[in-house]
C-alpha cells in the first residue's frame, strides 16, 4: 500500500496509477473475454458439427459485440412481486465479485494490481463470496423455479470450495508462501518444474490439478455440473426473471469467474507466465519484451485451459444431484485430505536440514536474513529474489542446495 | 488516508450493523450482517491483519453467512409475532448492552492510560501468516491440538445427533451398478407361438 503511493509520486498520484492500472487490466479482460465467448460457441459449434456464429464480421468475430449491444438495448423487466433492491444488486455483486478476484493474479512478471501476501487466501475468499450473487437472485425473485436453482447452486458451490481449499493448501505446502507471484517463481525453469510435472510430487500433484479443474467446473456452475441451471428441469435456474442487463451481468460475471478459475489453474500447476521449456539467452532482453512475452504465454495457457472447459461442456452430459454431491463429499474430500497429508509430510521431510541452518544464522528470529546477520556470511548472488535486501525463509529454501 | 479509510469503514460497519436490528425483512437482517462482516474484513486489512482479515471472509461470509442465508429464506418465520413479546425481554437487553459497552470502554481505557503493551499484529518482520504459525505450531502446540480435537467431538456429535437410518429410501448403489454384467439383467426366452413364457 506505502509502495504504491510513493511509487506514482505521491498519495494522489498512487491513487491515479491504481485506477489506470485497474481500468487497464478490466478493459482487457473484457475484450479478451468477448472473443473467448465466440471461442466457446464454435468450440461447441465444431464438436457438433455445425459453423457456429459466422454472420456478424469476418468469421463471426464481432457476434458478442452484436449480443452485447441487443441485451444493454432491451426493457429490463422486473417481476411485480420481486424484492427490487436485492434482484438488482444480485447481477451487480456476481459481476463485481468476478472482476475483484483479477486484482490479484499476476499476469506477467511484476505485472499485478495488488501483490498481495495472502494472494491465494484472498481469491479463495473471493470465490466463496461468489454464490451471494446466486443466492440473492434466486431469492428476490420471488419464484419457486429461481428460488430452487439458487438454493441447488449454493449448496453445490459451498461443498466444492472444501476440496477446492484443500487442492490449494498442497500447492502452499510445496511453495511456503501465500503469495501467487512466489508461487510461480517456484515452477521456474521449464515444464518438469511445474506442480502438475514436478518429479516426485507428480504421483500426488497430478491428481490435485484433475481435481481442481473439475471442483472449478463445479465451482463456476459450468457443465457438466450446471445444475442450478439445468433447463429440463429448472427452466433457467437463478436467472428465469432476469433480462437485458441484469442478465448479461450475470453471465459476463459467469464467464469472468471461469477465466479467473483457468488463470488459477495455470498460475498454481502449470507454472503461470513461464515457458514450457526455457529458451537460453533470453534473460539479455529488455524487462519490458519479457514481460509482454511473459503475457502471452499466461494467456495461451488460460485459452488453453477455457478450450478444456468447452470441451467438457460439448462432451459430457449432466450430473444428477445426488452424483454431484456424493463426488464432492465422499470422493474429492477425503482424496484431497490424503493428499495433503502427504505433501506436508513430503515438504517436512525435504527442508528438515535446511531449516536449522537458516534459524543459525537467523539470530533475532524475525523470519528473515536481515544485513546484520548477512555479514557474517556469504550467499550465492541471485538469492535475493525479490530484492529488497532480506532473505526470507522462502528464498534460503529454494537455494538451500547452493549454501550447503 | 488510512485514517479517512477506517472512518469509512468503521461508518459503514456501525451502519450495516443497526440496519441488521432494524430491517423487518430477516432477510434484509442477514444481508446487512454480511455487509458488516465484510467491511470488518477491510478494517484487519487496515491495522496489517490480512491473514485474519482473510480468514474472517472465508469462514464467516464465506460459509457460515451462506448457512444463515439459507436457513432465514426457508423457514417462513412470522417475525411481527415474535416481536410482541419485546419489551419483556427490554431490560436484560439493555443490561447486556451496558455491559458489553462497559468492556470495551475498560479496553480501550486501559489502551489509553494503562500504558501497558499495544497490539500490533504487523511487527515488521516476518508475514502474518509465519507469525501466526509461529505462536500457534511452537508455543502453543498442545493447546491448539486440544483445540482440534474438541472440534473434532462436537462434530462427532453434530453428525450423532442428526443421522438417522431411513431403510425405506432408496439409493444408488455404484459398485452393483457398474458390476452388473449381460447375463445378471438379460435373459433370452424362446417362445413358442400361441403359448407364452412358461
Amino acid at each position: 500500500m506505502e509502495n504504491l503511493f510513493t511509487w506514482g509520486g505521491g498519495m494522489w498520484g498512487g491513487i491515479g496509477l491504481a485506477v489506470l492500472q485497474i481500468l487497464a487490466l478490466v478493459v482487457i479482460l473484457l475484450v479478451c473475454i468477448a472473443f473467448l465467448l465466440l471461442f466457446d460457441r464454435k468450440v461447441w459449434a465444431a464438436v457438433q458439427l455445425r459453423k457456429g456464429p459466422n454472420v456478424v464480421g469476418p468469421f463471426g468475430l464481432l457476434q458478442s459485440f452484436a449480443d452485447l449491444i441487443k441485451f444493454v438495448l432491451k426493457e429490463v423487466v422486473i417481476p411485480a412481486g420481486a424484492n427490487k433492491t436485492v434482484f438488482l444488486l444480485a447481477p451487480i455483486i456476481t459481476l463485481t465479485l468476478a472482476l475483484v478476484g483479477w486484482a490479484v493474479i499476476p499476469v506477467a512478471p511484476g505485472w499485478v494490481v495488488a501483490n498481495l501476501n495472502v494472494g491465494i487466501l484472498y481469491l479463495f475468499a473471493i470465490s466463496s463470496l461468489g454464490v451471494y450473487g446466486i443466492i440473492m437472485g434466486g431469492w428476490a425473485s420471488n419464484s419457486k423455479y429461481p428460488f430452487l436453482g439458487g438454493l441447488r447452486s449454493a449448496a453445490q458451490m459451498v461443498s466444492y470450495e472444501v476440496s477446492i481449499g484443500f487442492v490449494i493448501v498442497t500447492v502452499l505446502l510445496l511453495v511456503g508462501s501465500l503469495n501467487i507471484s512466489d508461487v510461480v517463481h517456484n515452477q521456474e525453469g521449464g515444464f518438469w518444474n511445474w506442480h502438475a510435472f514436478a518429479f516426485p510430487t507428480i504421483f500426488v500433484m497430478f491428481p490435485m490439478f484433475v481435481i481442481f479443474f473439475i471442483s472449478a467446473l463445479a465451482e463456476t456452475n459450468r457443465p457438466p455440473f450446471d445444475l442450478p441451471e439445468a433447463e429440463s428441469e429448472l427452466v433457467a435456474g437463478y436467472q428465469v426473471e432476469y433480462s437485458s442487463s441484469p442478465y448479461l451481468m450475470f453471465m459476463i460475471g459467469e464467464y469472468v469467474s471461469i477465466v479467473l478459475m483457468c488463470a488459477m489453474l495455470s498460475l498454481l500447476f502449470f507454472g503461470g507466465w513461464h515457458m514450457p521449456v526455457p529458451i537460453p539467452g533470453v534473460e539479455n532482453l529488455p524487462e519490458w519484451l519479457l514481460s509482454l512475452g511473459g503475457l502471452f504465454v499466461f494467456m495461451g495457457k488460460v485459452t488453453f485451459f477455457f478450450f478444456l472447459f468447452a470441451m467438457v461442456k460439448a462432451i459430457v452430459p449432466r450430473y444428477r444431484y445426488d452424483q454431484l454431491m456424493r463426488l464432492g463429499w465422499k470422493i474429492f474430500l477425503p482424496t484431497s485430505l490424503v493428499a495433503v497429508v502427504i505433501v506436508a509430510a513430503y515438504a517436512t521431510f525435504t527442508n528438515a536440514q535446511t531449516r536449522p541452518g537458516f534459524e543459525q544464522l537467523d539470530t533475532n528470529k524475525s523470519g528473515a536474513l536481515e544485513a546484520p546477520e548477512l555479514t557474517a556470511v556469504t550467499l550465492p548472488s541471485g538469492m535475493d529474489r525479490d530484492k529488497d535486501g532480506v532473505i526470507s525463509w522462502n528464498e534460503y529454501r529454494r537455494n538451500a542446495g547452493a549454501v550447503n | 488516508m488510512t485514517l479517512i479509510a477506517f472512518y469509512i469503514l468503521s461508518s459503514i460497519v456501525v451502519a450495516s450493523a443497526l440496519f441488521v436490528v432494524a430491517a423487518r425483512n430477516p432477510v434484509h437482517s442477514v444481508l446487512w450482517l454480511i455487509l458488516a462482516f465484510f467491511t470488518s474484513a477491510g478494517l484487519l486489512v487496515l491495522i496489517g491483519a490480512e491473514f485474519l482479515a482473510m480468514l474472517l471472509v472465508v469462514v464467516y461470509v464465506g460459509a457460515v453467512a451462506v448457512l444463515f442465508l439459507f436457513v432465514v429464506m426457508m423457514l417462513d418465520i412470522d417475525f411481527v409475532a415474535l416481536k410482541q413479546g419485546f419489551q419483556n425481554y427490554l431490560v436484560i437487553g439493555i443490561l447486556l448492552a451496558l455491559t458489553l459497552l462497559a468492556e470495551i470502554g475498560i479496553v480501550v481505557a486501559a489502551a489509553t492510560f494503562g500504558g501497558g503493551e499495544t497490539f500490533n499484529p504487523n511487527p515488521g518482520g516476518p508475514t502474518n501468516a509465519e507469525a501466526l504459525s509461529n505462536v500457534l505450531y511452537d508455543d502453543y502446540l498442545l493447546l491448539f491440538q486440544m483445540c482440534g480435537i474438541v472440534l473434532l467431538v462436537a462434530m462427532m456429535g453434530a453428525i450423532v445427533l442428526t443421522l438417522r437410518s431411513r431403510p425405506s429410501v432408496k439409493r444408488q448403489n455404484i459398485a452393483q451398478q457398474t458390476g452388473r454384467k449381460r447375463k445378471d439383467a438379460v435373459e433370452l426366452k424362446d417362445v413358442r407361438p400361441g403359448q407364452g413364457i412358461p
